[in-house]
């Protein structure tokens, strides 16, 4: 079950984040040439196989315990922040994150920003699609490292990560649209409930607590994150704003 | 600098009562559990709390 959990969370937040640094670098390659836009790519993606490959291993060797309660909290303190945004989102008093708008707003920065070329390459495109990519990559990364490290298989989450990467890359490289029908807001709920349960789960094991049932536990808690977001939203609910 | 508070931002956000609840839960939880308590039920009762409070502060 919680093999279950660990690809699917990797996998949904994975893709989230991927579909938001495809929008950048489409809107980099469209306005400042794909050369630039995907060399920044490709700088992104070297630079966050690197932080994973240092930190993989050094993870790995971390006791157990330890490592559940730093994880634990870190991932309750990252969870709550994503879960706290689309709790926001679904009541209506957080405008709805739109990749169309998000799109056609970078077009329109990178059309009237400054060129400048280094070794062939538009620095502007190249920073763009650079920092896009790296600062939706490290939410990735930080996700599959705590996750996989705790759970003893950095491999399987780096797999759901992975199949995310290749799903959205391909879906992308076939539209080349920004993927604006993928439910977004949807999965981000997904992954805020995920990243909150395993937070509260791996945090009270770190700290020396028992669950009933041990592992079998997980369900139960993510039913409960999951009932206890739906109430929130319920009492939050006000008439929808516009997205952006 | 900067470094820091990239990390500060990517990890707390911009709720840091919510945040210093949270690792004040975690604690107390540690601190039943070294006292033989049953701690399990702590977190699961201070998040939806901790969570709650940081919606209304943010709406």
């Amino acid at each position: 079950m919680s093999a279950v959990f660990l690809v699917l969370s990797a996998f949904l937040a994975s893709a989230v984040e991927m579909v938001e640094a495809l929008t950048i670098v489409l809107a980099a390659g469209l306005t400042r040439g794909w050369r630039s836009s995907l060399t920044g790519l490709a700088a992104a993606v070297i630079v966050l196989a690197a932080i994973v490959a240092a930190l993989g291993p050094a993870l790995t060797v971390v006791p157990l315990d330890a490592l559940r309660l730093v994880v634990g909290a870190l991932l309750l303190l990252f969870g709550l922040q994503w879960l706290r945004k689309a709790i926001l989102r679904a009541s209506g008093r957080k405008a709805l994150h739109d990749e169309d708008a998000i799109f056609a707003r970078e077009l329109a920065e990178a059309r009237v920003a400054e060129h400048i070329e280094r070794a062939g390459i538009d620095w502007y495109g190249f920073t763009l699609s650079f920092k896009g990519v790296l600062l939706e990559g490290l939410e990735v990364a930080f996700i599959v490292l705590t996750f996989g490290s705790t759970q003893g298989s950095i491999p399987l989450a780096a797999a759901g990560a992975a199949g995310a990467v290749l799903l959205v890359a391909g879906v992308g490289v076939a539209v080349r649209a920004p993927l604006a029908r993928v439910p977004e807001n949807t999965m981000k709920f997904a992954v805020g409930l995920m990243l909150t349960t395993f937070g509260i789960f791996w945090s009270a094991e770190g700290a020396g607590a028992h669950w009933p049932g041990s592992d079998a536990a997980l369900p139960g808690v993510l039913a409960f994150v999951c009932v206890v977001s739906a109430l929130l939203v319920l009492a939050l609910r006000t008439p929808r704003m516009e997205t952006a | 600098m900067r470094f820091l508070r990239f990390w500060w931002e990517f990890v707390v956000g911009d709720d840091m009562l919510a945040a210093a609840c949270v690792i004040a839960a975690i604690a107390a939880t540690a601190g039943l559990a070294a006292l033989g308590v049953a701690a399990w039920w702590l977190l699961p009762l201070a998040v939806p709390l901790v969570l709650y409070v940081s919606l209304r502060r943010a709406t």
